[in-house]
């Protein structure tokens, strides 16, 4: 089996988790947390520098990720329990009562792999600069990682957390953006109009790299572009277009289905058009 | 009545860059944030010893929030600091995300708060922040009262590990507490004992409520003195215990109504201990712009106020 293909089979099955979750919880976020699925996957499994297995808060001596579009809480779990930091099983919990599964991130109840609480948007880039500093400040060489959403890209704060991130020359801060195009109310050209996003990172002083956020040939390629630019001086902003609901062809390219629920019909349908599992269902 | 001396005018806030040095000195994790006002944080000392352990980050205090708790997932123990009303109703949501709910060891260093922040006027003034900072489940909330408490309390706050408001002023006012006085977060400071009414006041306004005492006990009425710097958590048994004795307070404070120091004190004897008490603090108002004596009289805030108001609670009790 190729690289290419044994991502595209673990995206899969992350896919499969994320109708599974939100249709058996009864809410949550799919469409975003699909754009997201492959570059994701790509990032735990063959990219970040870290062990499941030793996993601390503190992130020392390992690669650290932050989710700051912390809605995407399905494809968050689903990866992290993937790659090794949470039984599967508990997937099944995601939103109850008690579950380290809360419906946006929570660093409160222990769940391994969870850096930072996060769902009031535009905060986590900041969070990711605060520890990559940290990161320079005790000479661990490791890198910190960090997911955006364009939409949210349309909180001030995240252009402040831009500022800052190149004046103190945070070259092991990797930032992703998923430029999915969407966000709740509409088509984020319509709803906000935020335009360039990669001249606009320019202007702030990053590194950008922008790539086709589901082939796995240009995911690869753009993380290993960004690692290269740790050094540089500079922090880094991968833009990976994107589809939000990718993979299911009525989920696909739309905003409505950013925090909508599938019926039993149409949760059968979309594991349908998934395929079947390929590292057996939660 | 226990005799306290001035012994010079002094800035709380110089006490926390005092404060802010030696922390940094014992302890190589502590780190400190300000968002473009390092001089009237007093934090030059602090950035000259430690430069690399100083962080400027501009006029964006979400994103020093955001960045200092970064920092503390990471080891290291930062204080941010700004005036009192950017560090808290500006960043009230940050606050609650990246501090207190994501459980960062974060110290929120708060300066020029109340309305002695002067001529600047009511932009600049917040009679609101020990509502919002109360309010965050687990934040401890310090409000120290003259130079040397607020340099102890700032090394208390850096051993602390959780979250810590700490609230201190922009002028010059008496000090005279020990300068080797240990802080402790929780703990009510009983400044005087008294019989007849006690006088539980934070910040500035503690001086005020001992110059009150000496007048009263020039009339024959004894009031006891609490200082209460920690208004959260606050010392409900030291509270409890005074009022059992003296049957009714007033509580002082440089706040206004809503949230603050006398609500909690409220709070705590409608519980356990149900007594008369008088408020000194702004009211339901906005400040202006004023030198920070004359607001203090404008809104009431003085010994003279107090001294009424005790011998009003005394005559209900």
């Amino acid at each position: 089996m190729t690289k290419y293909t044994e991502l595209s089979e673990l995206a899969r099955q992350v896919r499969r988790d994320i109708i599974r979750m939100v249709a058996l919880a009864g809410s949550g976020h799919p469409g975003g947390s699909l754009s997201s699925a492959d570059f994701l996957t790509a990032l735990y499994h063959d990219v970040m520098d870290h062990d499941p297995a030793s996993w601390k808060r503190s992130g020392e001596g390992q690669d650290m990720f932050i989710l700051s579009a912390g809605h995407l809480t399905p494809v968050y779990y689903s990866t992290l329990s993937r790659s090794g930091y949470f039984p599967a099983s508990e997937l099944a919990t995601f939103r109850r009562l008690g579950s380290r599964l809360q419906g946006h991130p929570s660093v409160r109840k222990d769940l391994p792999g969870v850096f930072q609480a996060s769902g009031s948007l535009g905060q986590g880039l900041s969070a990711a600069a605060g520890a990559a500093l940290g990161k320079k400040l005790s000479g661990d060489p490791h890198i910190v990682w960090v997911l955006c959403g364009d939409g949210e890209s349309e909180e001030g704060q995240i252009w402040e957390a831009g500022m800052f991130a190149s004046h103190h020359h945070l070259d092991n801060l990797i930032a992703i953006t998923d430029w999915n195009g969407q966000q709740i109310d509409g088509p984020v050209s319509a709803v906000a109009g935020e335009g360039d996003l990669e001249a606009k990172w320019k202007a702030f002083g990053w590194n950008t790299v922008i790539a086709d956020g589901h082939d796995f040939d240009s995911i690869l390629g753009a993380y290993s572009k960004a690692k290269q630019n740790v050094g540089s001086g500079l922090p880094t902003m991968i833009l990976f277009r994107t589809d939000m609901g990718r993979g299911i062809d009525f989920m696909a390219g739309t905003h409505k289905w950013h925090g909508k629920v599938p019926s039993p019909e149409q949760e059968q349908e979309a594991l349908n058009q998934l395929g079947s599992t390929t590292l057996g269902d939660f | 009545m226990k005799k306290y001396i001035d012994t010079g005018k002094k800035d709380t806030r110089s006490g926390f860059g005092a404060g802010l040095l030696e922390a940094g000195k014992a302890d190589p994790r502590v780190v400190a944030l300000t968002a473009d006002l390092k001089g009237s944080l007093k934090m030059d000392a602090f950035a000259e010893a430690f430069p690399e352990r100083f962080i400027q980050c501009g006029i964006a205090e979400a994103n020093m929030v955001g960045v200092a708790a970064g920092l503390a997932i990471t080891g290291k123990i930062p204080f941010i600091g700004s005036f009192a009303e950017f560090v808290t109703g500006r960043v009230y949501d940050q606050l609650r995300q990246e501090v207190a709910y994501g459980c960062t060891n974060v110290k929120i260093a708060s300066s020029h708060a109340g309305i002695t922040l002067g001529e600047d006027g009511a932009t600049h003034q917040t009679m609101e922040d020990i509502a919002l900072m109360r309010a965050l489940p687990e934040m401890v909330v310090l409000n120290p009262c003259d130079f040397n408490q607020t340099k102890a309390a700032t090394i208390a706050a850096a051993k602390y590990n959780g979250p810590v408001y700490l609230r201190f002023g922009r002028p010059g006012v008496p000090n005279f507490t020990p300068a080797d006085a240990p802080f402790e977060i929780g703990k009510a400071i009983i400044m005087n004992e008294g019989t007849d009414v006690t006088l539980f006041a934070t910040g500035h306004l503690v001086w005020e409520a001992l110059q009150a005492a000496q007048a009263l006990e020039d009339e024959g009425i004894s009031a006891e003195v609490i200082d209460i710097a920690s208004i959260k958590p606050l010392d409900a048994e030291a509270v409890v215990e005074s009022v059992e004795k003296t049957g009714c307070a007033v509580v002082a404070e440089e706040h206004n109504m809503a949230g603050g120091l006398g609500e909690a004190i409220a709070g705590v004897l409608a519980a356990s201990h149900p007594a008369p008490i008088a408020f000194i603090n702004g009211g339901d108002r906005f400040g202006q712009s004023g030198t920070p004596s004359a607001l203090m009289k404008e809104y009431n805030l003085d010994a003279a106020h107090i001294a009424q108001y005790a011998k009003n609670i005394i005559n209900n009790k």
